[in-house]
């Protein structure tokens, strides 16, 4: 699913490499947490996966493709095999609920009758059903968050890539978020998140992958988030 | 592609940058306007040109009594010059391809027929005016053939081609369309510049899409096509109304205004302005397009 082989990325006019010759492979199915100080490099690790960066050293490999070799053109291709989740929600402000979800999928040129079917079938997936017509300014944190996960979720991606997705949630809310993530992985989607929300590793016990000033320094099937912690 | 989507990102982009839609159609109309009406010029000086080059005649001024160039010294014309200069003249066709002999008496008579109601008449003789032979060329930039062959000789007071003075009037005519042409570039110019300016506001104030769209998959294409729809309408709508206003100029400035006014020359037809419409609307909307493109390529990479 992914493979980082010996991967460093140094950004332009930073003396210290973001990812310092990172090594790892992600299974299909698996769900990854990805933890670390704040500037380890979780954000840097995600960007590359979604090709928005790439490596200065070392290969990236993501659904079989080696991104280094992947044509500019191909790259939408990627991305609609992966589904994307930020802290921030990222949904456009001035259409409805219903509307910021088939937006990813008019603007890949899908047509309405498909529309029509399946959003509303994501939308009772992440159980927003009967919220269609709201804005995302009628919501609550949480529920926006859900609106971003369907509209990453809607295509049925092989993997969805999640960088801080409780990062503005209360930790009620944030629970049920992370029991959605789980309930779309177990659907067969590949999950990686970057968090920095101790009790939701603690209590899922996945797969932990820690960095550290670019460097893998742990790596743990059923991990926790931290010893010192 | 779903049609209806991008004509309602489309609709929904010029709308919400209404202010910069509105500045890219009216630079767009001045500068094609200004390139349209120097291409107009353009057309009116070589339709004069034709006009007048078929009239334009070498005239051959012959000695009369009073005349004081040192070729005229031997007194009025000779009857055995004048045949010499006729037979001469002969002898250069096919280039002189007609030659009329105009006498004192005709010369008068025209004289008269031209300044019918004016003072002038009454102050003028007919021994005032010169006989001359009246010369038809067949390419008349070979003027020079005939002159040299026929200024100062015995009997020849002067030798005169009308083109010399339209040649000055088609230059200074030449010299307003360049100066058009000039100041319709550096519009254009402008007009790039206002174009390329208006896509990087355009594509600042979308950026919360196009990052989603980036992220859900969608192709550059689709990214950018509505963007450049909007810059090839504002450009089209702004060319529509420089070819409305070329139009208007032709059907009420030339054919109503200036041609019964100067019934002498001929005015540019509608073929021209037919020939000259398309090159506006594809110069404006190509160089949209074009300035979109490359601006947008630089904005909205994937
Ligand atoms: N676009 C960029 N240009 C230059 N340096 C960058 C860029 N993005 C990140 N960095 C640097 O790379 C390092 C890793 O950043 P990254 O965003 O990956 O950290 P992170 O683990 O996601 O942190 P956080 O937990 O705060 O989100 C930091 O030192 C950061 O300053
Ligand atoms: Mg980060």
């Amino acid at each position: 699913m992914i493979l980082f082989d010996q991967v460093t990325k140094l950004y332009v006019n930073q003396q210290r490499p973001a990812l310092d010759d990172v090594s790892l492979e992600i299974e299909k199915g698996e769900f990854i947490f990805l933890v670390g100080p704040s500037g380890s490099g979780k954000s840097t690790f995600l960007r590359l996966v979604l090709r928005e960066e790439r490596p200065t050293k070392g290969q990236v490999w993501v659904l079989g493709k080696e991104l280094n070799r992947l044509s500019n053109w191909k790259i939408p291709a990627l991305r609609r095999q992966i589904g994307t989740v930020f802290q921030d929600f990222r949904l456009l402000p001035n259409k409805t609920v219903f509307e910021n979800v088939a937006f990813a999928l008019e603007v890949i040129g899908k047509p309405s009758s498909h529309i029509k079917k399946v959003v509303p079938e994501v939308l009772e997936v992440v159980g927003l059903e009967g919220k269609e017509q709201r804005r995302p300014d009628e919501l609550s944190g949480g529920e926006q968050q859900r609106v971003a996960i369907a509209r990453a979720f809607v295509n049925r991606p092989m993997l969805l890539i999640a960088d801080e997705p409780t990062g503005n949630l209360d930790p009620g809310t944030s629970i049920g978020i992370m029991k959605l993530l789980d309930r779309i992985n177990k659907l067969g989607t590949t999950v990686v998140m970057s968090t920095h929300d101790s009790q939701i590793v603690d209590q899922m016990r996945r797969r932990v992958i820690e960095l550290e000033s670019g460097h893998v320094v742990r790596d743990q099937s059923r991990g926790v988030y931290g010893y010192a912690r | 592609m779903r049609a209806t989507f991008v004509a309602s990102e489309v609709g929904h982009g010029l709308r919400r940058n209404l202010t910069m839609t509105i500045a890219v159609i009216i630079t767009v109309a001045v500068s094609l306007g200004l390139f349209g009406a120097s291409l107009l010029v353009r057309a009116q000086v070589s339709t004069m040109k034709d006009f007048w080059y078929d009239k334009v005649e070498v005239s051959i001024f012959l000695c009369s009594k009073g005349s004081d160039t040192p070729s005229c010294a031997g007194g009025a014309v000779t009857d055995a010059q004048r045949d010499q200069i006729r037979s001469d003249l002969e002898s250069l066709r096919p280039l002189v391809e007609d030659i009329y002999y105009e006498s004192k008496t005709e010369a008068y008579q025209r004289f008269q027929d031209q300044f019918e109601n004016s003072p002038i008449v009454d102050n003028v003789t007919e021994n005032a005016l010169p006989e001359s032979f009246r010369v038809k060329l067949s390419d008349p930039t070979k003027y020079e053939v005939v002159a040299s062959a026929f200024a100062g000789r015995p009997g020849i007071e002067q030798v005169n081609d009308q083109r010399q003075i339209l040649d000055k009037f088609f230059r200074l005519l030449g010299g307003l369309q360049l100066i058009a042409l000039l100041i319709a570039l550096s519009m254009l110019v402008v007009t790039v510049l206002l174009i390329v300016n208006t896509m990087r506001v355009a594509a600042f104030s979308r950026r919360r899409e196009t990052s989603i769209m980036r992220l859900v998959g969608a192709s550059n294409f689709y990214i950018q096509l509505p963007f450049l729809l909007e810059a090839g309408i504002a450009a089209a709508l702004g060319a529509l109304l420089a070819i409305g206003t070329l139009i208007v100029s032709k059907a009420v400035l030339i054919d109503q205004v200036l041609a019964p006014s100067f019934q002498f020359t001929a005015f540019v037809g509608w073929d021209s302005v037919v020939a000259i419409a398309p090159l506006m609307l594809i110069t404006g909307v190509g160089l949209a397009g074009l300035a979109a493109f490359f601006t947008l390529r630089k904005y909205l990479r994937v």
